[in-house]
């Protein structure tokens, strides 16, 4: 008994005297790999610059040349349309197909495997592929999905639903598998009918797959980036009389990206600037929505 | 106990080592790889030895100090590796070169010049480049570089009069014409003279294609790896025509688009009259110079760096100009210029500016060096480099010497390229899908406006 207590109270102290051992050097790789790139970011959004090195200070400039930029606008707007359509499209239909392999059919194993395969492709490759097979068929019609910002939409869309449903799917499952079998049968026994099953006792049981999946989708649509860049890569453009260009299907992350990129001495600063944004934006919405959903969860 | 906190002690410090060296060594490593793409096993691993070497060298610093060149060409990098190859034997000087991937010179060029060891010798090659570099580059006024050039034509300065960079080489662009299938046709390239000759030439093998077993243009993609041609290369006709007989020196903040029913004569001729029909262009995914080599097609919109390629299947290949319906043009030649053009880092320090600068001189001096680099690039316009091999540059240095004027590279001062060229392909595009007027106004109005907006943007 003495023992015991005596070796933990060595372990405590071991732990004390050698947890540097462990965390520093993940503790190091976290300074390196993200703090510290994401302070300089910050600061880099109030320079310009051309090389990180060889920045000047420029103080709000750029977050005023973010605000009153057309383009940054416009893919804003689209990318909160994209959000919203693929956050309601992947989690309605994830849940179902969830909620039809839990019902025991045959072969739900091989199902769930194949739904989920999808995620394990890259998006620029995914991007390209699903680039091809549209074209394939839009171009029975003579045109391309690089021609009408619609088709962009929805390929985006279809492409999203496609590689995302079987991951958010896995979760559902999960929460339906976690609903306590008791409650199922009580709701049996009180002569529930199926709907009045899942829609009092089954989805108020998993709300937090819910606020998990909605999270996921929520974020994942704003940060969207590869697949964009490889389906349409923001076109087609509409050339305004100016010679201004606006492209109508580049979302926030490639925006930024091309301003980046944009060869402008000043752009950089720019593109920094939206970047932070972003950031906030994107941190914004997420903690709303977490909270939001959270308070709907129910202690079992 | 002991022992264990003594191993403990020692994996951490393992760990720690890891990380560290993982952290440091990630950009030598990254860039050996990067060099040895495409080039064979053997100058690859000469190439990482001298990366390896050249970082001791230019940390100790006391000695000569030594070369590092950021190539833009993926496709010169084997040459390239094997001239430094050369070069370090002969003298002994480390010449370390790493080869963006294709398209990513000016990524790479931006995160490598923030490096401890940035390169010493990197391409400037346009108006954009001197913009956005220039502050990186000496002033080569002076040099014994410039003093080897036989011509001032492809030298870029900044707006205060600072030499950049000099150009190294040129290429030409047109039209390549299988003449075999031409003659199959009973047509000859002797026939072409101007748009007119062109176009009944054109028209009339595409009409019997099925017959011919060929057709007359290859396809004209919009894809990235091939919407370059129409939006840099075959806008040139457009712009150098309308520079009315003298060159811009700098970037016009507005242009005309006066020639742009040129543009379009020889823009339709291609796209009507190809392997592909126009509404297919916009996702690309064909292989024009595939085409060409083969023998399905007879014109091919391309440049004097197909040469090697192109020369392999079909040696009697010639280049003709861009014949577009513009008053005067028989007596045209081809598009030469470049954007092949030295600059050398000016924050290096001197002994690696001396070394970087000893070696352009002995590329385009010594006999050997300067053949294998003429086979890759082209015409070196330098007073004792060898004379190309290249037969379409023989074909554009043949017209200049018949008297036909040369079409200067105005196009390599498009402002804010990709941004500009991106709205093109956007345009024609829409054009390709259903070529109305309409369609072609939006066109120009992203040829003439986006040049003004794009200006507007890059100057502030």
């Amino acid at each position: 008994m003495s023992k015991k207590i005596n070796s933990a109270s060595t372990l405590q102290r071991t732990i004390g005297k050698w947890w540097p051992v462990f965390m520093l050097p993940v503790l190091i790789c976290f300074v390196i790999g993200f703090v510290w790139p994401f302070i300089q970011g910050i600061y880099l959004s109030f320079c310009n610059f051309r090389l990180v090195s060889d920045a000047t200070f420029v103080g709000f400039d750029n977050y005023g040349k973010a605000f009153t930029d057309p383009s940054f606008g416009h893919s804003f707007w689209y990318t909160a349309l994209y959000a919203v359509v693929s956050l309601v499209l992947i989690n309605v239909l994830a849940f179902l197909v969830a909620y039809a392999l839990t019902q025991g059919i045959k072969g739900s194993n091989l199902f769930r495997t194949v739904f989920f395969m999808p995620n394990l492709i890259g998006g620029i490759v995914l991007g390209y592929i699903w680039s091809m097979i549209f074209d394939g068929i839009l171009s029975q019609y003579h045109t391309s999905i690089l021609l009408n910002s619609t088709y962009g939409f929805w390929g985006l869309i279809i492409l999203m639903c496609w590689q995302q449903i079987g991951y958010m799917m896995i979760i559902y499952i999960a929460g339906l598998q976690a609903v306590p079998e008791d409650i199922l049968e009580a709701a049996r026994i009180d002569g529930a009918s199926r709907s009045q099953t899942l829609f009092k006792v089954v989805i108020p049981n998993m709300m937090p797959s819910f606020t998990i999946c909605t999270f996921l989708t929520l974020i994942n649509g704003f940060k969207l980036f590869d697949q964009n860049l490889a389906l349409t890569g923001g076109q087609p453009f509409i050339i305004q009389p100016d010679g201004t260009t606006i492209k109508t299907t580049e979302m926030l992350a490639l925006n930024i990206y091309n301003t980046f990129y944009g060869s402008n001495v000043t752009s950089q600063g720019v593109a920094q600037a939206k970047a932070v944004i972003f950031f906030i934006l994107v941190a914004g919405l997420g903690l709303l929505q977490l909270s939001y959903t959270r308070k709907r969860e129910v202690q079992q | 106990m002991k022992i264990k906190s003594v191993l403990a002690f020692l994996m951490v410090a393992v760990m720690c080592m890891a990380i560290l060296t993982a952290c440091s060594s990630s950009e030598p490593a990254e860039s050996s790889t990067e060099a040895s793409t495409g080039s064979d096993s053997s100058s690859a691993g000469s190439t990482s030895d001298d990366s390896s070497s050249s970082d001791t060298s230019s940390s100790g610093s006391s000695s000569g100090g030594s070369v590092y060149w950021l190539n833009f060409k993926p496709e010169s990098d084997e040459v390239l590796q094997a001239v430094a190859a050369m070069y370090k034997e002969e003298t002994g000087v480390d010449v370390k070169v790493i080869t963006a991937a294709s398209g990513t010179y000016e990524q790479t060029l931006g995160s490598e010049m923030d490096k401890s060891d940035p390169p010493t010798l990197f391409v400037i090659g346009s108006e954009d480049g001197v913009k956005n570099w220039g502050d990186y580059a000496m002033d080569l006024t002076g040099t014994p570089i410039v003093e080897q050039l036989n011509t001032e034509d492809y030298n870029l300065y900044d707006e205060n009069g600072k030499l950049v960079s000099v150009g190294y080489c040129y290429e030409s662009f047109g039209i390549i014409v299988n003449p075999t299938l031409l003659e199959k046709a009973g047509h000859s390239v002797d026939d072409i003279k101007d748009f007119e000759s062109l176009k009944a030439v054109v028209e009339d093998i595409h009409s019997r294609r099925d017959e011919l077993g060929f057709d007359a243009f290859t396809s004209n993609d919009m894809d990235a790896s091939s919407s370059w041609r129409y939006t840099g290369h075959l806008a040139n006709l457009d712009y150098y025509y309308e520079q009315g007989g003298t060159k811009w020196t700098t970037c016009p903040p507005t242009i005309t688009g006066d020639y742009l029913d040129n543009y379009r004569n020889l823009y339709d001729l291609a796209i009507n009259n190809s392997t592909v029909s126009p509404n297919e262009l916009a996702t690309g995914g064909h292989d024009a110079e595939n085409e060409f080599i083969t023998g399905q097609a007879a014109f091919f919109i391309q440049g004097s760096w197909e040469w090697p390629t192109v020369s392999e299947l079909v040696p009697e290949a010639v280049m003709i100009p861009y014949y577009c319906g513009v008053e005067g043009e028989e007596k045209a030649g081809l598009n030469n210029g470049t954007q092949n053009c030295w600059a050398i880092n000016s924050r290096a320090s001197e002994a690696d500016q001396q070394a970087t600068m000893d070696f352009m001189v002995w590329c385009v001096t010594d006999p050997e060096a300067s053949a294998e680099l003429v086979d890759t690039f082209g015409v070196m316009p330098y007073k004792e480099a060898v004379a190309s091999s290249n037969g379409f540059l023989a074909n554009a240095e043949q017209y200049a010497a018949d008297g036909n004027y040369t079409m200067n590279w105005a196009f390599t001062y498009q402002p804010n390229v990709d941004e500009y060229r991106n709205a093109l392909v956007s345009a024609l595009n829409q054009y390709d899908a259903d070529p109305s007027d309409a369609n072609w106004e939006t066109f120009k109005t992203a040829f003439v406006q986006g040049w003004a907006q794009q200006y507007q943007a890059m100057n502030g």
